[in-house]
C-alpha cells in the first residue's frame, strides 16, 4: 500500500508498505530516518518515541497504515520543531501542549550540509550534551523527545514530575542521574530565556 | 588529598585546554542527540537483503533432519543456509575454547540455538522463510545444574572434549583446559588455597556459614545485535558492526568463511551499549555467509526476543561460604564454593572462573583460604561476561557473610568490614601483594559519612505522594506496612585482562598541520560502546600533544588490535597506547624542530621541551617554534604497541600466581523502604564511594559509576533469566518480563569520587567501569535485611521472598 503523511513538516509518500510494518520500521528502512531506534520493538522501551499528531507514542506500536494523513516528529526535527514553537510563543503559560492545528503548521528547515546552518540544537538535545546524559546514546532519541514534549506542557517540572514522563523510557548506561539533571537544566534554561 | 607519591609522567606538563583531567564533552554528543549517529541497525545499502535466523525451539536434542525446500520456494528468498552449506572445515568458533557451532550439527545444546539462516528482500518475508523450514528434533534429557551435570550416567553436553586453545587463550596459560577438569561437564576449575584453615578454624570464636543462589542476569544493552555485510570484488567481504573487539571476531569469523583476515574488512558501527554481551559474535558469521553466498549485501538485526537468545548472560551461581571471626573481630578464615552455571558452550567461562575464585573472598586480610570455583556445561543458556565478570557473584555473597558475621561478634557492620579490610601492602590468597593504593576502609567511612536522605518523605500537606512510596502510582499504600533498612558492601575488581594473557593495545597517532592549524589524528581499534573513550582518547592527544584540534579516527581493522573493552581496562591499555604513541611522536616533533630551528636558539640542545597551546616550549615557558612551522610539508605518524606489565596464570591446583594487572574498589551505602505487606521495595537512595586513581573525564568517571551501580540495582530486586528447569527453555525473553530499572525504579546516586595514583598505571588512572557493579547489589540486600529482619539468600529479591509466601 501507498502511505502518505507528514514527517517533520515535510509531506512524504512511502510505497509498498506491507500491511504489517510499523511506523518505526518506514521511518527508518523506508524514509532513511533512522534516528527514532529500535531497541526492543514491543512499546517497552520508549526508544522509538515520536510525535503523532503532537502526541508521544512508541512508533514500532503504531501501524504504518494507521498515520495516513497525519503529521510525524521525529528526533531528526526536533531542533527546527523546538526553535518554531520558541518563535510562535512557546508555551509561556505552561500548559499549552501543541495543538493539532499548530503541528500541521510548521516545517522543518534542515540542515544546509555546506553551511551547517538550521543545525542548531534544541535546548533539551543540548542539555543532554551538557549534562553527560549521553553513552552509549541508543535511548536518547526517545528520551529527547519526550523530555521535550513533558516541558512543553509543564516549562518547571519537579524531579517527580521528570520521572513519571520519562518512566517509559529505558537507559541501561546513565543510572538517569544524568537524564534528571539534563532535564532540570533545559527546564532551567528555558526559565533564563523566556 | 593523600597519594602514595606521584606517578611517574603525569603528563607532560601541557596545560592545553580540553586535555585530561577535565569533564570535556563527548565528540560523538552531537550526532547522538540529532539522530544521525549511525547505529549498526542503522546501516542501510541499495539492493541489499534482509538475514534471519532459525532457532532451536527445545533445549537438548538430536536433529534427526532439516528440510529447507518450501522455504527456498517463498518469493523473495536469496537463500537458505544449514551446517551443510558451510564453506570450509572450520564450523566452530568461540573466545577461548572453539566450541560453539555457526549452526547446529546433527544436535542442539540450548533453546534458542542457531540451525538455519535465510536472507530475503524483505524482513517480513525472511521471518515467514525461517517459519517454514521444518528441523525435526529427537529430545534429549536436558542437563540443567551441578547434579545433573555430574551424575555418573551424565549426558556429555560436548563428547569429545579435547579444548585445543588458541594462542590467545587467556586462563590457563596455555594449558588444555580438559586435561585438569574433574568431569567433562565442567568446562573449568580453580582451587585457590592458602594457609590452614583447619587449624585456622580452631582459633575462630564464631563460625558463620551460608548457602547463596545467584540469578541469571542480561545485559540488556538497546542497541540490538546487527550489522551489514557487504561482499567485495576480491572475494573479500566488508563488515559493520557493533562488538566489543573488533580484531577478537576478525580471529573468529575469517577461518569460518576460508578467507584470510585481510579479505574481511570489520568497521565499527555505532554500538548501542555492550556490557560484556558483545565479547561474544552474535550475526557477524551468519551476515557474511549470506552475503559471499547470495552476492548482496546483507543486514541482520535481532529484535528483543531474539537478543534475549543471541547473547552470552551473567553466569547465575550457587555459593557456598564458611567464615569466622574471632571475638575480637578479626577473621580467621573463609571457605567457600562457587558454582557457576556456563550454560551449553564455554563462552568466556574459564576466565569468569579464576575472577570467582580469586575475588571470591573480597577486600579483606585472611591469611588462611581455601576456595574453589567452577563452571558447567549444562543445556542452559551460555553464559559469559557480563560487567563484574565473576566478581559479582562473589562480591553479593562474601558481604552476606560479613554481615553475618558481625552480627556474631557484635560490632557495627561497617566497622567490622574495616577492621578486616585489605591495604596496600595485603597479600591476595593467590598471593599476589596488592601494590597499589586499596583504599578500602575510607571508602567505607566516606560512603557512611554521606548525609542520609530524610526519612518518610512522601509525607506532605496534601497526604502521601505515592509516588515516593514502595508501589508508586500503583497506589497500594500511604505509608502503611513501610518499613526502612540501610545496607553497605564494598567489594574488589581486577582490571584488565589476568592470568598471563598478552593484552595489549595499538594506537596510530598522527600529528600534521591542516587548515593553517596543528591536527592529530587518533587511530585505533578500540569499541567505543558508550564508555565515553573517544573522549578520553582526545584529551590524552591534546594534553601530550598541546593541540587543540583533535580527529578520533573510526575504528576499524585497518589498524592493530586494541583489544576488548572489557574489564575497565580501555582507558588504561588503549588510553595506556595513545599515550605512548603521542610520546612517540612527541619526540619525532621534536626532532624536526631541532633540525630546522635548533641553530637559532640554544635551548633545543638544553632544556626540557615541552608542547603546549600549539607551540614547542621550554620548561620555563619560553616559546621556541610555533607547531605549524615545525611541520610544514611534514607529517609525524607513528603506530604503536603497548603493554602493560605482564602477569601470570594462577597454579591450576593451588591458585597461586601474580594474576592480575591492577586492582578497583568501590563501596555503597543503599537506603530502602519496604512495604513489608506486599513485599515491595523502593530504593531511595544508593551512595557510592569509589577510588579511580586519576579522574581523566570527571563526568564520565561519574556516569560510569552512576550507571554501574543501576545494573547492580536491578539484579537485587528485578532482572532474571527465568529458564524452566524442566526443559532449560527461557521463559521471559523480552522487556515486558524481564525487568530492567526504569528512572521510577532508579533513586538518587551520590558519588564521592576519591583519587589515589597507581604508578603502575598510566596517569595513575584505575579501570573505573566494573567497581560500582559489584558492591550495589549486596549493599540493596543488606538494607532489605536491615529493614524486614529476613535472612534473604538468594537475588534478585522478589516480592514472594519479602511475605513469606514463596
Amino acid at each position: 500500500m501507498r502511505v502518505n503523511f507528514t514527517v517533520n513538516g515535510r509531506p512524504q509518500e512511502a510505497d509498498d508498505v506491507w500491511e504489517g510494518e510499523s511506523l518505526l520500521y518506514v521511518l527508518r528502512e523506508r524514509l532513511g530516518l533512522p534516528g527514532s531506534k529500535n531497541a526492543c520493538e514491543q512499546g517497552e522501551c520508549g526508544s522509538c518515541t515520536v510525535r503523532l499528531d503532537g502526541v508521544p507514542v512508541c512508533s514500532c506500536l503504531v501501524a504504518a497504515g494507521q498515520v495516513e494523513g497525519r503529521e510525524v516528529v521525529t528526533v531528526e526535527g526536533l531542533a527546527d520543531f523546538a526553535k518554531q514553537r520558541a518563535e510562535h510563543g512557546g508555551c509561556a503559560s505552561g500548559a499549552c501542549g501543541t495543538s493539532l492545528q499548530d503541528a500541521q503548521q510548521w516545517a522543518a528547515r534542515g540542515t544546509d550540509s555546506q553551511t551547517g546552518e538550521g543545525g542548531e540544537l534544541s535546548p533539551v538535545q543540548q542539555a543532554f550534551i551538557d549534562a553527560g546524559a549521553v553513552q552509549c546514546g541508543f535511548c536518547t532519541p526517545g528520551l529527547l523527545v519526550a523530555a521535550d514534549e513533558m516541558l512543553e506542557r509543564n516549562p518547571n517540572p519537579t524531579d517527580a514530575d521528570i520521572r513519571e514522563a520519562l518512566s517509559g523510557n529505558l537507559c541501561r548506561c546513565t543510572g538517569y542521574e544524568t537524564i534528571m539533571d539534563a532535564v532540570r537544566l533545559a527546564a532551567a534554561r528555558q526559565g533564563e530565556a523566556v | 588529598m593523600p597519594t602514595n607519591g606521584a606517578p611517574t609522567k603525569i603528563t607532560q606538563g601541557s596545560q592545553t585546554k580540553g586535555g585530561i583531567g577535565e569533564s570535556t564533552l563527548r565528540p560523538d554528543g552531537t550526532l547522538k542527540v540529532t539522530g544521525e549517529f549511525a547505529y549498526s541497525s542503522d546501516m542501510w545499502h541499495e539492493d541489499m537483503l534482509w538475514g534471519q535466523i532459525l532457532r532451536s525451539t527445545v533445549a537438548h536434542a538430536e536433529i534427526v533432519s532439516i528440510d529447507t525446500s518450501e522455504a527456498l520456494a517463498l518469493p523473495g528468498v536469496y537463500a537458505v543456509m544449514t551446517y551443510d552449506d558451510l564453506p570450509t572445515d572450520v564450523k566452530n568458533y568461540g573466545l577461548e575454547i572453539q566450541d560453539t557451532p555457526v549452526l547446529a550439527h546433527g544436535k542442539v545444546r540450548h533453546h534458542g540455538e542457531p540451525v538455519a539462516i535465510v536472507a530475503a528482500d524483505h524482513p517480513e518475508t525472511a521471518r515467514r522463510a525461517a517459519a517454514k523450514i521444518k528441523v525435526e528434533y529427537r529430545e534429549l534429557p536436558v542437563i540443567t545444574d551441578e547434579a545433573s551435570a555430574t551424575a555418573p550416567d551424565a549426558i556429555l553436553v560436548h563428547e569429545g572434549r579435547d579444548d585445543l586453545p588458541q594462542s590467545q587463550l587467556r586462563s590457563t596459560g596455555g594449558t588444555p583446559i580438559s586435561g585438569h577438569v574433574p568431569h567433562p561437564n565442567i568446562v573449568h576449575r580453580q582451587p585457590i588455597i592458602r594457609g590452614d584453615v583447619a587449624s585456622a578454624a580452631e582459633r575462630a570464636d564464631f563460625v558463620v556459614k551460608g548457602e547463596y543462589t545467584f540469578g541469571m542476569q542480561d545485559q540488556a544493552f538497546l542497541g540490538p545485535e546487527s550489522g551489514l555485510a557487504v561482499p567485495d570484488e576480491d572475494g573479500g567481504v566488508q563488515l559493520y558492526v557493533a562488538t566489543q573487539w573488533l580484531h577478537s571476531d576478525l580471529r573468529q569469523i575469517a577461518p569460518v568463511l576460508g578467507l584470510p583476515e585481510r579479505k574481511v574488512r570489520m568497521t565499527l558501527s555505532g554500538v548501542g551499549g555492550a556490557f560484556g554481551g558483545r565479547e561474544d559474535l552474535s550475526m557477524q558469521i551468519h551476515a557474511c555467509l549470506l552475503a559471499l553466498r547470495t552476492g548482496k549485501p546483507v543486514k541482520i538485526v535481532y529484535n528483543r526476543f531474539e537478543s534475549f537468545f543471541g547473547h552470552v548472560h551473567r553466569h547465575p551461581a550457587k555459593l557456598s561460604y564458611e567464615h569466622g571471626a574471632t571475638k575480637d573481630g578479626k577473621l580467621t578464615h573463609v571457605k567457600c564454593r562457587i558454582v557457576l552455571d556456563g550454560g551449553a558452550y564455554a563462552s568466556a567461562s574459564p576466565a569468569v572462573v579464576g575472577n570467582a575464585a580469586s575475588l571470591g573472598v573480597g577486600p579483606y586480610v585472611v591469611d588462611d583460604v581455601e576456595v574453589e570455583a567452577l563452571a558447567l556445561y549444562t543445556n542452559n543458556p551460555p553464559c559469559g561476561a557480563m560487567r563484574g565478570f565473576g566478581a559479582v557473584q562473589a562480591c553479593f555473597a562474601y558481604e552476606a557473610q560479613m554481615d553475618k558475621l558481625a552480627k556474631e561478634v557484635g560490632i557495627d557492620p561497617v566497622e567490622f568490614r574495616q577492621l578486616n579490610a585489605m591495604e596496600q601492602g595485603t597479600v591476595m590468597p593467590t598471593g599476589q601483594p596488592v601494590d597499589s593504593p586499596a583504599p578500602v576502609a575510607e571508602l567505607l567511612r566516606r560512603v557512611k559519612a554521606m548525609p542520609l536522605p530524610p526519612e518518610r518523605q512522601w509525607e506532605s500537606s496534601e497526604g502521601a505522594d505515592v509516588r515516593q512510596l514502595p508501589g508508586g502510582l500503583s497506589n497500594t499504600t500511604h505509608g502503611e506496612g513501610v518499613v526502612r533498612g540501610v545496607g553497605y558492601a564494598v567489594g574488589i575488581k581486577n582490571v584488565g585482562f589476568s592470568e598471563g594473557f598478552d593484552d595489549y593495545s595499538t594506537a596510530r597517532v598522527r600529528m600534521e598541520v591542516v587548515g593553517g592549524e596543528p591536527v592529530a589524528t587518533v587511530h585505533t581499534a578500540m569499541a567505543e560502546v558508550g564508555q565515553g573513550g573517544v573522549t578520553v582518547h582526545a584529551q590524552i592527544a591534546r594534553t601530550e600533544l598541546g593541540v587543540t584540534q583533535v580527529t578520533i579516527h573510526p575504528a576499524d581493522t585497518q589498524v592493530g588490535s586494541a583489544g576488548s573493552t572489557s574489564a575497565s581496562r580501555q582507558t588504561y591499555v588503549t588510553g595506556g597506547a595513545v599515550k605512548n604513541s603521542c610520546e612517540l611522536v612527541r619526540e619525532k616533533v621534536l626532532e624536526i624542530g631541532r633540525r630546522k630551528f635548533g641553530s637559532y636558539h640554544p635551548a633545543w640542545a638544553t632544556a626540557e621541551l615541552l608542547l603546549e597551546g600549539g607551540k614547542v616550549v621550554t620548561d620555563g615557558g619560553e616559546v621556541l617554534a610555533d607547531l605549524v612551522d615545525v611541520l610544514e610539508g611534514e607529517a609525524v605518524e607513528v603506530e604503536a604497541e603497548w603493554r602493560h606489565r605482564p602477569t601470570e596464570a594462577f597454579d591450576l591446583r593451588t591458585g597461586q600466581g601474580f594474576g592480575h594487572v591492577q586492582y578497583s574498589f568501590a563501596a555503597h551505602r543503599a537506603v530502602v523502604e519496604v512495604d513489608t505487606e506486599l513485599g515491595l521495595v523502593k530504593v531511595i537512595e544508593l551512595a557510592c564511594a569509589q577510588d579511580v586513581g586519576k579522574a581523566l573525564n570527571p563526568l564520565s568517571v561519574v556516569g560510569q559509576i552512576q550507571g554501574g551501580t543501576t545494573q547492580g540495582l536491578g539484579v537485587a530486586v528485578m532482572e532474571e533469566i527465568v529458564v524452566d528447569p524442566k526443559t532449560a527453555k527461557v521463559r521471559n525473553p523480552s522487556f515486558t518480563d524481564y525487568l530492567i530499572p526504569t528512572i521510577l525504579d532508579t533513586p538518587t546516586i551520590p558519588v564521592d569520587v576519591l583519587e589515589l595514583a597507581d604508578d603502575h598505571a598510566p596517569y595513575g588512572l584505575r579501570g573505573v567501569g566494573e567497581a560500582p557493579t559489584l558492591s550495589s547489589t549486596p549493599a540493596v540486600l543488606a538494607a532489605i535485611r536491615n529493614a524486614t529482619g529476613l535472612e534473604l539468600n538468594r537475588t534478585p529479591v522478589r516480592p514472594e521472598h519479602l511475605t513469606g509466601t514463596a
